[in-house]
């Protein structure tokens, strides 16, 4: 894992030795309303419906047992004991008073953290694959990429009043887990012919109100081009990135609106002036970013405590079926901590989950743990032979639910329960509709199926991009959810298609059921996934199984 | 009135007063780059206005026309706030010109806080700038 150099650590000491002052600043008066938003936003501090929020970056989701930990800790001296894991692989604290945020940002800095730019109109904290240096499917890691993406964009000086808010996503696999095309940059590690590691350059894509999937800028940037190139579509986009209108001012509309060949151009033209100010140094910085990152002994241990386990144990056996993923190293596993017990708030964990999940990766996971887009919590690198022993701790913790990648690991955004622009409640409906597949037992017959839910057109929630995806409007005072089908966040991204109207709070979850019920009768066998038996039968069974009635009596009338 | 500030904190007089009328630009944020070139020939004094605070475009201008090789005096004008004073000086401007209430709402050690602004930065480390 990365540590902090002295630089890295005088840095952010320094950072928050300067937002302390700015908060006495705007108690003093010496810094209006609205001088001090950016300044709070640029810090991770976000004023929501009942109270301000601490958004704290962990960056390309990355965390060891210290910063667990330190996380479960701030969390109840804080705040209410609780935390949220967010689809940015970020943790977000809901209640804490503006007084306490430069103390409980010293907290973070004892364990190498921060809340720098998880907010505002700046560079985001730069996401990356949840199974980096683990998966089986992996040709580079991703993090020391990241990291120096984080380091280049940290406190960038023309950077910091952007036009609108800009993130970056970095994956090391050809199985894209980290969603590179619905960001404003994805970068995308390849090589070239002759064997040269680079990047495939994907550039304007979001979700939102305006959903777009990113387009390829340049099919290959040599490594060391990496820092000056996002300079310079970053350097671009921040004189033509439109300010008169917020809804319209991401790079996605800029790209939209010039079309890519014409971005393209002005790219590699800002590129060639910029370029010569990198002179390989930190290329330097980033070899040494690379050894941090090595990976850890891995043993060679007998796997029978897993085989034994898995034969006998029938719970065991759904979990492992489920929570774990192929690891490169022979004899390990990747284990995936649900936070999406049925019933419960997605991504939200309490401070004792976290100290349990940060003992199980400092006794059986090299101490390593990552936060994943989809809200739910990896270790990375476990033996097989100790997965028995993890499973019985999570139990114990209730953080043993057998459900990644099923209807039930549901993506929800706060919704009308804490954002201040929600139209409808999001979390309720990700609550009933895995409680009620929980109940039909239907979990596993139905496999690989992911539900997202925004409570607003902003989609936080990923909708664009889900198998299900949940819209929530409002509709004359009165909650509207409006379907789509067919969204997919992988490296063949598409955004869903609307299903037709829209379902009041009441019918959702059937209208859910009919839609699951529909394609269990459609696939054409066991093996077809959902988003397969879409995009072989299309919409049309869909329709009619969710309107048929309707439709044939308005047809009518 | 308006005041000058620079890593010293608030100037009496200006150090710009000798450069000729002719020689005196004046660049709203919305300059489009693609003519920098030709508006900077024969400058030794540009003024970038800053409309709001919360438009970043003039620092991304400053490095432009820094990066194109002019040597001459660079002045960031308008609403820039003093938690801004480090990124105008890092991206390449000399000093910056607020008006009277500003100043007063900021006086000079909330500007002059930031005076070590060659400290703690990750562009110089990337680029291989000693700091
Ligand atoms: C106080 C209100 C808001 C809350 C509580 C909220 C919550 C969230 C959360 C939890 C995430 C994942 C964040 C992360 O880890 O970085 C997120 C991401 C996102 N937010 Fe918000 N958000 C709010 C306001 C907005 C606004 C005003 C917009 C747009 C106008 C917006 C658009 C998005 C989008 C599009 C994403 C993620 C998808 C993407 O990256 O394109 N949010 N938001
Ligand atoms: S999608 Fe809308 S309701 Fe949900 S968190 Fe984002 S802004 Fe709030």
């Amino acid at each position: 894992m990365y540590r902090y150099t002295d630089f890295d650590a005088a840095f952010v000491a320094e950072r928050n030795a300067q937002f302390r002052a700015q908060v006495e600043r705007r108690i003093d008066g010496s810094l209006t309303e609205d001088e001090f938003k950016p300044l709070r936003l640029m810090n991770g501090l976000y004023l929501q419906l009942h109270a301000y929020m601490l958004r704290v970056a962990v960056p390309y989701g990355t965390l060891s047992s210290a910063q667990m930990r330190q996380l479960a800790y701030i969390a109840e001296r804080w705040d209410k004991g609780y935390g949220h894991f967010t689809t940015r692989q970020n943790i977000q604290f809901n209640w804490p008073t503006l007084r306490d945020v430069p103390d409980m940002l010293d907290a973070l800095a004892e364990v190498q953290m921060h809340a720098i730019q998880t907010s505002g109109n700046t560079i985001r904290n730069v996401t990356a694959d949840h199974f980096a240096g683990a998966a089986a499917d992996e040709i580079a890691d991703p993090r020391p990429v990241a990291e120096l993406i984080r380091q280049w964009s940290t406190d960038h000086p023309e950077f910091q009043f952007l036009p609108r808010k800009f993130k970056i996503a970095v994956t090391g696999s050809p199985n894209d887990r980290a969603v590179t095309k619905a960001h404003d940059i994805g970068l995308r590690m390849v090589r070239n012919e002759v064997g040269e590691p680079g990047f495939e350059v994907i550039v304007g894509g979001g979700l939102g109100r305006t959903p777009m999937i990113g387009k390829v800028v340049r099919d290959f940037l040599p490594e060391a081009d990496l820092l000056p190139y996002l300079e310079a579509v970053v350097s671009v986009w921040n004189l033509l990135g439109r300010r008169d209108n917020k809804y319209k001012s991401r790079i996605k509309i800029t790209v939209h609106e010039h079309g890519i060949d014409d971005i393209r151009a002005r790219v590699e033209e800002r590129f060639a002036l910029l370029r010569p100010a990198f002179t390989g140094v930190d290329q330097q910085l980033y070899a040494q970013i690379k050894s941090d990152f090595e990976a850890p002994a891995f043993a060679d241990r007998d796997t029978a405590p897993f085989d034994q386990a898995y034969a006998n144990d029938p719970v065991f056996r759904s979990w492992a079926d489920t929570n774990l993923s192929a690891h490169r190293a022979p004899g390990h596993a990747i284990a995936q901590i649900s936070l999406k017990a049925h019933g419960a708030t997605p991504g939200d964990a309490t401070a004792d989950q976290m100290r349990v999940m940060a003992d199980l990766a400092e006794w059986f996971g090299h101490d390593e743990l990552r936060v994943s887009h989809e809200q739910n919590i990896v270790l990375p690198h476990v033996h097989k032979a100790d997965l028995p022993a993890v499973h019985a701790a999570l139990k114990d913790a209730g953080l043993a639910t057998a459900n990644i990648g099923r209807i039930s690991d549901i993506i929800a955004c706060p919704g009308m329960d804490y954002c201040a622009l929600a139209t409808a409640r999001s979390i309720p409906i990700a609550q009933e509709i895995a409680t009620r597949f929980d109940q039909l037992k239907l979990e596993n017959e139905v496999g690989d199926l992911k539900i997202k839910i925004s409570g607003c057109i902003n989609a936080c929630g990923h909708h664009h991009v889900g198998h299900i995806g949940i819209l929530g409007l409002d509709r004359a005072g009165v909650e509207n959810y409006q379907i789509t089908l067919g969204g997919d966040h992988t490296e063949t991204a598409a955004i869903g298609q609307r299903t037709g109207p829209g379902f009041s709070a009441d019918e959702i979850v059937p209208a859910i059921e009919r839609i699951v019920d529909t394609y269990l009768s459609e696939r054409d066998s066991a093996d077809e996934a959902f988003i397969d038996t879409f995009a072989r039968v299309g919409m049309t069974p869909f329709k009619t199984a969710l309107y048929g009635e309707s439709e044939r009596k308005q047809k009518a009338a | 009135m308006t005041v000058l500030i620079n890593d010293t904190g608030f100037l009496t007089t200006d150090p710009t007063r000798w450069i000729d009328p002719e020689a005196r630009i004046d660049l709203p944020s919305d300059t489009d780059p693609a003519r920098l070139r030709c508006l900077l020939i024969g400058k030794e004094l540009v003024r970038i206005a800053f409309s709001s605070f919360s438009d970043g475009r003039g620092f991304t201008l400053a490095r432009l026309i820094r990066q194109q090789g002019y040597k001459g005096w660079l002045r960031a004008q308008g609403h820039v706030i003093a938690d801004q004073y480090a990124m105008a000086r890092r991206s390449g401007f000399d000093d910056v010109e607020i008006d009277d209430d500003l100043a007063t709402r900021q006086p000079e050690d909330q500007w002059l806080a930031r005076a070590n602004w060659q400290a703690h930065d990750y562009q110089s480390r990337l680029r291989g700038i000693a700091a």
